[in-house]
This record gives C-alpha cells, structure tokens and sequence, in this order.
C-alpha cells in the first residue's frame, strides 16, 4: 500500500484561517493547490479508467464474438466474469500484488475484470435480442455470414452495447479511486491523504465531488454518443 | 506466489484474529444491509405497484453507481466523525439504489393482464402486491439485494480506513500484519462476498423454480 506523497498533505499550522480550523470548504486551498494536487490527480483517472475501460471493451466484444458464435462457451464465459464480479475491489488489488507487484498493472486487471461482466452480459444480451426474421432475411438476401454480423446485428445490437459502456464507464471511474491502496494515482489518492492527515474536509469534499463530476460528464458523453450513433433509438 | 503460501500460514496461526474481524466485518455489513432493506424495499414495491416513481428509481442507480465507496466513506466521516454510524450510513447509500431501482422494476413490469385478472377477482391494492405481484417480481427484487449485500460486504473493508471495525483493519494496516496478513484478509473479504451472493442465489432458487436461468 502507497501512501500519497508530496504536497496534498494540508499544513494546518501556516494555511489560512480556514485552513488551519479545518472548515468545511477553503476556497483557497482549492486555488492554491488546483495545479499541484487536483488536476494531476483528475488527469491520472482519466488515464486509468480509459486504459480499463478500452482494454475491457476489447476483451469483452472478443469473448462475446466466441460467446454469440459458439453458444457452448456462453454459460463459462457468463459464469467467470460474474465470479470476477463479485471479488471485492480492495481485496482484489491486494491479492494480485503477490502477482503482478505495486504496478499500475496490479490496478489495471482489476479494473478491467470488473467491466467484462457489464459489457460482455449486454453485448451478447444486445446480439441474442436481434430478431430472427431480420437475419434470415438478411441472409436470404444474400448477405454472407460475416455481412450479415456487421451489417444487420452489430447496428442492431449496438443500443445494449453503449449502455453497457454507459454503466461500465460510470463504475470503473467509481472503483478507481481505490486505486491509491495499491498505487499513488488518481482523484483517491487526495481523498487518501485528507483521511489519513486529520480529516482535511476540503479535499475531501473537492476530490470526492471531482470523482462524481467526472462519472456524470463520461455518462453524458456516451448518451450523446448513444444519439449519435444510434439516431432510431429515442427513448 | 511465496507470499500467498504465507497467506495461508497467516489464516492458520491467526484464526481468533481473523474470525473477529470477520465477525465485525458481518456485524457492520448486516446492520447496513438490514437499514437499507427497511428503508428501499417498501417504497420500491409500493412505487412499482402504483408505477410511479420511475425518475426517482431510475435515477437513484444511475447516481448511486457514480457515487465511488472510498468517497460515500470519506463524505461520512467529515460529517458524522469516527465511530460505527459514519460507516454504517455511507453503507445505507451505498445498498439504497440496487435494492430500491429492482424491487421498483420488478413490480413495474409485472404482467398487466395477471393484475387485472387480480382485482377482477376483488383483492385490494395491498393484497394485489403481496399475493400477485410480489412472488412474479421476488427474483428480480432478490437480484437487486444480492448486488446490494456484495457492495456492502466489499465497500465495509474500506470502512477501516475510517475507523471501521472488519478485515479491512488488517487490509489497510500492512505495517502489522505484513503481506500475507493483508492477503489472508482479503482472501477472506472475497469469501464472505461469495458467500452471501450464493445464499441469496440459493434463496431465489427456492422462492421461484422456474426461474432458474434469471441471473
């Protein structure tokens, strides 16, 4: 476990009024520390929610192609992801560092094997919901077996496959902030420090409500996506 | 891998420490479990059987799932201070969504014909909900609280970090128990997990057969 270092830990002795009576929330230690703490911090979860969510994504869409292919494997594939599902975040970590070390890496699978439940149960959910009649249609048209996948039900499916993204992206933002357990990176690891030094509320609260913020814009941005990409969807 | 070899030899010279803090870690999850379910599970029922309510029930799992634990946790702890309650009410935040937005769909989707079928036959609202709707929508609400106590026993490890009893006291304390006491802990976090998720799968087996293929 990494304890966050550098200059997020508040001086309560030399700070303003409000910062050494720790008040409920010091304007200016946001100002002060917006380019040294806060905005590294929201850049780093950035970074390791996008890393998990795309490499989940990947990995997910492979196995739902294996699973919609060869229906055999469905119920195995369903059945670890839903096992990987259900290991607490903090106890995963902890379990892979034997593993894989204190390494982004350790964060990283962690991350990722909490998405492929929620993305690859709407994808094949999403694929299993396009109506025969279409596909049979489309293959009596003479479409081929793989025109038919990308043409027909890929498009077809593609409205479960973004809320899966929605609801994967929301709570990979939400799981990465454990992140500063195993390493010093991302909007926990303010929060991280403000616990251990005397319960600093401002960054707490800033930090905590920077987390939510980013989880409600990446949900509003894939809605949009959503529209665009699937315009005969209105819900 | 040695490290987990260790792990193991930390379960079997420390089974008093581990069995405690298990039990405070249940202790901790039950009492928050159990406040959620009084609290969400009335009003998701009575919303879906007046469906009404769907912005509320919606809404409540699109926020919850963006509200992270470690931040529930640390909100809790500026506001209430150390103690048992801090922990407990971000777990109560934390278990509301699932529990509320299923039990909520589950009765909200119920068959309209079957209802009417129901009052036709003369029973009241309450008996319509309890005889009728209730035992069509019982794996769907039994989803909802299966997702809600494996928060719940996953987010009371990051409870120590505030003060909270549980394994995660020795998680987040390497400097005592070492590695292999961190990975034991977590070790027996994930049990736990597993546990309660394959009783309340068990219990919905038994409540309703026919639906075994429902996850």
């Amino acid at each position: 476990m990494t304890v966050a270092s550098g200059p997020v830990i508040p001086n309560f002795g030399s700070g303003s009024s409000c910062e050494v009576n720790n008040g409920w929330f010091c304007t200016d230690w946001v100002r002060q520390h917006w380019a040294d703490t806060l905005q590294p911090a929201l850049f780093q979860h950035i970074e390791l929610a996008a890393i998990a969510i795309g490499i989940g994504f990947a990995i997910a869409f492979l196995l739902a192609l294996v699973g919609f292919r060869f229906r055999l494997v469905d119920p195995p594939i369903g059945i670890i992801s839903d096992f990987l599902y259900t290991i607490p975040s903090l106890a995963l970590f902890q379990i892979l560092v034997p593993f894989t070390g204190i390494t982004l890496l350790t964060v990283e699978i962690a991350l990722v094997s909490y998405t492929l439940l929620i993305l690859y149960r709407n994808m094949i959910e999403g694929l299993h919901a396009v109506p025969v009649e279409v596909v049979d249609a489309a293959r009596g048209s003479g479409f081929t077996r793989i025109q038919t996948f990308t043409r027909v039900e890929l498009p077809l499916a593609l409205p479960a496959i973004l809320t899966g993204l929605r609801v994967a992206t929301v709570s990979t933002i939400s799981i990465a902030t454990i992140a500063p357990f195993v390493i010093a990176k991302g909007l926990g690891q303010p929060i991280y420090a403000a616990l251990s030094e005397d319960v600093f509320k401002t960054e707490i609260f800033v930090a905590g409500g920077m987390v939510i913020a980013l989880a409600l814009v990446a949900d509003g941005l894939i809605v949009l996506l959503q529209r665009g990409l699937t315009p005969w969807v209105r819900a | 891998m040695k490290t987990f070899v260790d792990a193991f030899r930390f379960m079997a010279d420390n089974p008093h420490l581990l069995l405690e803090k298990t039990g405070e870690h249940l202790e901790l999850s039950g009492a928050a479990l159990g406040i959620a379910l009084v609290l969400a599970l009335p009003l998701g029922l009575w919303l879906g059987h007046l469906h009404r309510g769907l912005f509320l029930a919606a809404g409540v799992s699109n926020v919850g799932r963006a509200l992270p634990s470690l931040v529930l946790i640390a909100f809790g702890l500026t506001i209430f201070g150390v103690g048992f309650w801090n922990n407990t009410a971000a777990l109560v935040v934390l278990a509301i969504p699932p529990i509320l937005t299923n039990a909520y769909f589950a009765i909200d989707t119920c068959d309209r014909d079957v209802v009417d079928a129901a009052r036709g036959m003369g029973m009241t609202g309450m008996q319509v909900l309890l005889r009728v709707e209730l035992p069509l929508g019982l794996p769907f609400v039994l989803a909802g609280i299966r997702v809600a106590s494996i928060f719940v026993i996953a987010t009371a490890t990051i409870a120590a970090v505030a003060g909270g009893g549980g394994l995660g006291q020795i998680i987040v304390n390497q400097a005592s128990y070492g590695l292999s006491g961190v990975v034991a802990a977590s070790l027996c976090v994930s049990v736990l997990a597993f546990a309660a998720a394959g009783i309340l799968t068990l219990v919905r087996r038994t409540a309703s057969p026919s639906h075994e293929s429902l996850t």
